[in-house]
């Protein structure tokens, strides 16, 4: 039992979704399949199916989110869950409330899920190691983002994109631009795409901002955006983090967007139906130019209606295992 | 008409069951209603139904998987697809089709989820095979053969890659 897969149950279904490190590639499929037809679902008059009806879902966010918050609410809302939003910052934890007790206390009010959003790394997969050692099994929890470590459900609709565009894993190249260091959308997405077979990931960033530990994971990295993005199927942007401007990483915005910023020119030399994802908020000018994030080749409004379909699809198979 | 008894042996044929089904219908259905399929057996049966039975029928298919009343019990049903309605269900006369009618909670799961896409005139109910064990108060309008099989059974629709029916009987 210690060294079973902390998202698994015993009987090998999915239980909480905390990273997609380490979740076997049936799993990953089963999610991106279910995620189709709840698209359907958000195209519908009435944007509603029964499924999680009396269901509590929590949403805990520790941590500043405004885009991930409402779309894990308008994805429980869908599936008829009732959504509980607890601005953390402003409650408990600022009278000195542990995590744990907050968690403690949320399960006496029959809480059936946790969307955890948290700036420490591991703080959801604590939450669900102490739902199982207090044989609170019927609870689950979502990663929504843990400090550096992942953002599972970004990666999950990165990935539901990617199939959506490109059909198949298997021969794809995959560029991924920008501040790699501190991007748990990057890490999420590189795991999704290793466990599924992409033969070519490549990691495009400034020295300063590109991990060394990539490179175990099959990841090839370039300096050179140019040589980077050469014949690649998909070109994923990631934000640069204002707040990580202040220490040397960087030079300066314009710098960086010099060097690093998609351009129509520099995007001509990915394969002409290259596609152009943005994990959203964009810095138009910083990382992205405004002529590429309206084009023809973005995909990034695409990936903000799948990401509510794949949370619909992640809650309601977790829920119901 | 009493029912068929069954054993694995002694299965009617599915292709001669439909053409019954579509001879009792044609008379009765309205010339302009539309077949709703319930994945994946009765989806088949609807697209053959829309062929054989004189009028313009439009097609749809639902899969009722966001709508069961199991959930609770043994979570989402893997490979769940889109329901798809190309019509405008609002005052609509729907047959909805199934290929094998049991206890009736795929029916009911059905016509909840068509009402989520408005308000049909009328909803009918046609089934290739009405094995009986019912558990809800819910009867077909139109059925190709009853039949009586053992609890522990369950009857299956296949299709061949040429688009033949048949049917078998499968442990449960």
């Amino acid at each position: 039992m210690r060294n079973r897969n902390p998202q698994l149950n015993a009987d090998g279904e999915l239980t909480h979704l905390l990273t997609l490190e380490g979740l076997p590639a049936p799993i990953i499929t089963q999610i991106l399949d279910t995620a189709d037809p709840f698209v359907s679902i958000g195209e519908r008059e009435v944007k509603k199916v029964p499924l999680l009806r009396g269901k509590a879902i929590f949403n805990l966010f520790f941590e500043n989110s405004t885009r991930t918050r409402t779309t894990f609410e308008i994805a429980a809302k869908r599936l008829s869950a009732d959504v509980i939003n607890l601005n953390i910052n402003a409650s408990s934890t600022s009278k000195g409330e542990t995590l744990l007790d907050t968690v403690d206390n949320l399960v006496a009010m029959n809480a059936d899920m946790f969307v955890v959003r948290h700036s420490q790394s591991g703080a959801p997969h604590l939450i669900a190691a102490h739902l199982d050692a207090t044989r609170n099994t019927h609870v689950h929890v979502v990663n929504a983002g843990d400090g550096r470590h992942a953002h599972p459900s970004q990666g999950l609709l990165d990935l539901y994109t990617i199939r959506h565009f490109k059909r198949d894993f298997r021969n794809l190249s995959v560029a991924i631009v920008g501040d790699l260091l501190h991007s748990r959308v990057a890490r999420s997405l590189v795991h999704g795409l290793t466990t599924l077979g992409t033969p070519d990931v490549r990691a495009i960033a400034p020295a300063t901002l590109l991990p060394t530990q990539l490179q175990s994971l099959g990841v090839r990295p370039f300096l050179d955006m140019r040589e980077g993005l050469r014949g690649v199927d998909v070109v994923v942007m990631l934000r640069l983090q204002s707040e990580r401007m202040k220490g040397a990483l960087l030079p300066s915005p314009g710098e960086f967007f010099k060097h690093y910023g998609l351009t129509e020119e520099k995007l001509a030399l990915a394969k002409p139906d290259a596609i152009v994802m943005h994990p959203g908020p964009m810095n138009r000018g910083v990382e992205i130019d405004s002529a590429v994030a309206d084009g023809a080749r973005s995909v990034i409004l695409p990936q903000v209606t799948f990401g509510i379909a794949v949370r619909m699809a992640v809650m309601s198979i977790i829920a119901g295992n | 008409m009493p029912p068929e008894r069954l054993t694995d042996e002694q299965l009617p044929d599915a292709e001669r069951v439909l053409a019954t089904l579509a001879q009792r219908m044609a008379p009765a259905v309205a010339h302009d209603a539309a077949f709703v399929g319930i994945y994946s057996g009765g989806a088949w049966i609807a697209e053959r139904l829309a062929a054989m039975i004189p009028g313009a029928h439009p097609v749809g298919f639902i899969d009722v998987a966001f709508y069961r009343d199991d959930y609770n019990r043994s979570g989402l049903k893997p490979n769940a697809r889109r329901t798809e309605l190309s019509f405008d269900v609002e005052g609509a006369t729907i047959v909805l089709v199934d290929d094998v009618l049991y206890t009736g909670r795929s029916v009911r799961a059905a016509i909840n989820e068509l009402f989520d896409f408005g308000r049909p005139s009328r909803v009918e109910l046609a089934v290739l095979v009405d094995r009986g064990g019912r558990e809800l108060p819910i009867e077909p309008t139109y059925t190709g053969v009853r039949v009586e099989v053992a609890r522990d059974r369950s009857i299956v629709l296949a299709r061949s890659s040429e688009g033949v029916l048949s049917l078998d009987v499968e442990r449960s």
